[in-house]
């Protein structure tokens, strides 16, 4: 393949922001490419286009992640527009506004979205006070406060060397690449100035928060606490997810919700870890008659998952779709170098995808048990509904039967 | 920037899917051709990089051939056939690829309709061989139709219902096509699914899923002779059971009068306008007039360099976001569109003054050396970055092959467009960008509990 893709993390990431500036890890990601060095926001668009180059930054919640992708000819002009858009991005006012206009835009779009209007529900009243409730991108009041001396200042601390990790896959070898990225980040100070960001489970396990939308379908997001990734039941914990809501056709949610009761288009659940929490959450949107119905029956089977567990033939063909699966998450240049910084941002070993598919295969049904018992517990949610839920209770539920 | 009006293409079963692009890969991997005896078209991709396969196969069928009063049909069938056969009962044929470490899905377009599992290259003949066998074999009753009604029904309301951009996008396409079925939501009319049947659903299953109107299309680590021996012995032994009628559809008369539709909706926090201007496909277009079209979509607003876009959100400072796209690969004449969404303090009406005021600046002052090999260099280099992922290699010609185009067109797409002159894309430009063949889409807020 003539090209080369490269993935890069600088850790910090949204979390990172000021609370009342809430937005600027976001602001500074999408300014990058927006005019660097001699080049205005134009010209450097211009050369980035006249290369078919693609350069592509993004605030994460732990950290802010960078791609470039290039054909190999053009290998020498990538790695220098890189090289000015993490050293020399100019934000100039200009621009700063001309993005501001865009995010806000994107802000007062998603305000209305059920889906995003959920999510932030959910959040809020996850994790109070902690970065990790607010959405990354910010509020309107927040992104307004934003000047360029708090994205200046933001880049400057967050982006430095010791917080760095890089993938690089393709058309390049080690002995090549190496003076290569020492141009592009060797001038970044050593050591970031971040600031600590506290761990916290979840919070109000066991409430619903509604918000009322004329609409005919209910939005609803849910969740709980669950693990983060350097803990030892993480494997079976994803093991256990499979087999509860992440199997896209074969899942026991998707089966009693959809396959059984037409109750949704689209219901899941999925495990996240983050550098400072962990969460089990799912979705579903069904119409606002039987959402009530709907959210019974998902209760109802992350409890009864606690109680009883997998069976040992369900956990036999979870770890054969885990297993089997895992290379196509390998299978093209961009994936792999994907794979690689999160496997770094993880603080895994860097050979840990040779060793990953046999920690699954050890994976037996007493672990997904005690996993179950230790992160479903009784089976209580944080769950946050958009739409006209009808016999939908609020506040402090009862948790599953 | 997004807009509501994208996707052609409407994901399937699950979630995902883009519409399909346009043109294939530039340096061409080695694609090779046959047909079975019972008219069953393949097509084999080799990508030797590691040991998978992509295996789908495509119906010459989509929402655009079904009949009237019966919207959704195709997208409802796709749905339905994941409901099992007489030798393999529901859930069976998800639980192997599942086992197998595969994935799956499907999608229903306008033209086609698709079924695809990602899978370890040994188990390539148990896909042909479940895929097959659901070709003819499906066993639908109702306590697994109606259910699943529901889940469409549901689908509806998350994609379109819940959504005033989608509901405006809806209403475009219905008043853009005045007489062909293009206007219709792939996904059918709510009230039309509901009344949707399994009797609707076999009938159209047996006049369309048929091998002769069938392609298959394997990429990834095999080799043309291993592929032909795979179908020969599953495929092949798939009986011919219908000739589908040619795929003529009711066509556009003469479009006079330029339309305008309007979502007034509380909901609606951010406005916006499209123009969406009726245009050909690359099956429909005259000469290399869909591969100016697809050009004139990356000048005029692919991008940040783009004239509307430096116009508009740059150098005004009215819009957050401007821009234009083309979707080329459809049967019949298919679209090009501009859209634009203005900053606060600045109207819908300004945005479409300046959206218009670009387009009679291109046609007018034509188009300059420089930004036309921008976007030939950029369209040509996503066609190359596109060889890096061996699915949307398979899909490429999968869409190409089920709306008019061949093999040939697809390896041939970067040449061709290599070698489009300026005042090409001009003419393209003055005959597609008429107002008389344009509706114009206007999504505004209104006050809390008004809906006009």
């Amino acid at each position: 393949m003539p090209l080369i893709a490269m993935e890069f993390a600088f850790r910090g990431g949204t979390a990172q922001d000021a609370p009342e500036k809430a937005g600027t890890a976001t602001m500074l990601a999408s300014l990058l490419d927006e005019g660097a060095g001699d080049l205005d926001s134009q010209a450097f668009q211009e050369r980035i286009e006249a290369s078919a180059v693609e350069l592509n930054f993004r605030a994460g919640r732990d950290d802010l992640d960078g791609s470039l992708k290039t054909l190999v000819d053009k290998r020498d002009e990538a790695f220098e527009l890189l090289r000015l858009a993490v050293n020399e991005a100019r934000l100039e006012s200009a621009d700063v506004e001309r993005i501001r206009a865009q995010i806000l835009a994107r802000i007062r779009r998603d305000s209305t979205d059920p889906g995003d209007v959920a999510q932030e529900t959910w959040l809020k009243a996850a994790y109070p006070g902690h970065p990790y409730g607010r959405r990354g991108i910010g509020t309107e009041e927040t992104v307004e406060r934003i000047s360029r001396e708090d994205i200046v200042a933001f880049r400057d601390a967050n982006f430095a060397k010791s917080n760095l990790v890089v993938a690089v896959v393709g058309a390049i070898d080690a002995a090549t690449l190496g003076p290569i990225l020492d141009k592009v980040f060797g001038a970044l100070p050593a050591e970031p100035e971040l600031s600590p960001v506290v761990d916290i489970w979840p919070q109000n396990v066991g409430h619903t928060e509604v918000v009322e939308m004329d609409i005919p379908q209910t939005t609803i997001v849910f969740g709980r606490g669950a693990l983060k990734r350097d803990d030892p039941d993480y494997i079976p914990a994803v093991v256990m997810n499979h087999i509860l809501g992440g199997g896209t056709f074969t899942s026991r949610l998707f089966n009693e919700v959809r396959e059984k009761r037409g109750l949704a288009y689209s219901v899941y659940s999925y495990v996240d870890s983050m550098d400072h929490s962990g969460v089990i959450g799912g979705g579903v949107a069904t119409k606002n008659e039987r959402a009530a119905e709907a959210m019974q029956i998902i209760e109802g089977e992350f409890a009864r998952f606690a109680k009883e567990g997998p069976t040992e033939e369900e956990l036999v063909k979870a770890k054969k779709y885990l297993t089997g699966s895992y290379a196509l998450n390998f299978d093209s240049s961009v994936k792999v170098a994907r794979g690689l910084r999160q496997i770094q941002l993880n603080n895994l070993p860097i050979d840990y995808i040779l060793g990953r598919n046999a920690l699954v295969d050890a994976v037996t049904i007493e672990d997904v048990k005690r996993v179950a018992r230790r992160i479903l517990d009784n089976g209580d949610l944080l769950v946050a509904a958009v739409g006209k839920p009808q016999g939908f209770r609020e506040g402090r539920s009862s948790g599953g039967n | 920037m997004t807009n509501a009006l994208v996707g052609a293409a409407l994901a399937g079963a699950a979630f995902g899917g883009a519409a399909a692009q346009n043109g294939g890969p530039a340096a061409g991997p080695k694609v090779e051709t046959f047909t079975l005896e019972n008219g069953m078209d393949v097509v084999v991709v080799p990508d030797h990089r590691a040991p998978v396969v992509t295996h789908m196969v495509w119906y010459k069928v989509g929402s655009a051939d079904e009949v009237r009063g019966k919207s959704g049909l195709a997208h409802f069938l796709e749905h339905l056939m994941f409901k099992g056969t007489k030798s393999h009962p529901a859930g069976e044929f998800s639980n192997t690829v599942s086992e197998l470490g595969g994935q799956e899905n499907a999608f229903t377009s306008y033209d086609y309709t698709a079924y695809f599992q990602r899978v370890p290259k040994e188990t390539l003949k148990t896909m042909m061989e479940f895929e097959a066998d659901r070709m003819t074999n499906l066993v639908l009753t109702d306590d697994v139709v109606l259910p699943e009604r529901d889940v469409v029904l549901e689908e509806r309301r998350s994609r379109t219902d819940s959504d005033p951009a989608a509901q405006l996008s809806e209403a475009v396409s219905a008043t853009l096509w005045m007489n062909h079925p293009y206007g219709l939501p792939i996904i059918g009319w709510d009230h039309e699914i509901a009344a949707l049947t399994r009797e609707d659903a076999l009938a159209f299953y047996e006049k369309y899923y048929t091998p002769n109107n069938a392609i298959l299309v394997v990429a990834g680590d095999v080799n043309k002779e291993e592929v032909r021996a795979l179908a020969g012995e599953t495929y092949g032994k798939v009986a011919r059971r219908a000739d589908p009628p040619p795929r003529v559809r009711p066509r556009e008369p003469l479009q006079v009068a330029a339309r305008r539709v309007a979502v007034a909706d509380a909901r609606v926090r951010q406005p916006s306008v499209s123009r969406v201007y009726l245009a050909p496909s690359y099956r429909t277009a005259q000469g290399d007039d869909a591969y100016a079209l697809d050009l004139l979509s990356v000048v005029l607003g692919g991008g940040p360099t783009s004239r509307l876009y430096r116009a508009l959100v740059v150098e005004k400072g009215i819009a957050a976001g401007a821009g234009s796209w083309y979707g080329g690969s459809s049967l019949d004449d298919s679209r090009f569109v501009v859209y634009g969404s203005p900053r606060p303090g600045h109207s819908l009406a300004e945005i479409e003054t300046a959206l218009d005021a670009e387009m009679q600046r291109l046609i007018d002052g034509g188009v300059n050396m420089d930004e036309l090999e921008r976007a030939k260099t950029r369209l040509i280099a996503d066609t190359i970055y596109d060889l890096d992922s061996q699915a949307s290699l398979a899909r490429t010609f999968g869409s190409a092959l089920t709306t008019g185009m061949d093999v040939r067109d697809v390896i041939d797409w970067p040449e061709r467009i290599r070698a489009i002159t300026p005042g090409q894309l001009v003419e393209a430009a003055k005959k597609t960008l008429q107002l008389r063949q344009s509706v114009t889409g206007i999504l505004e807020s209104a006050p809390a509990g008004d809906r006009t």
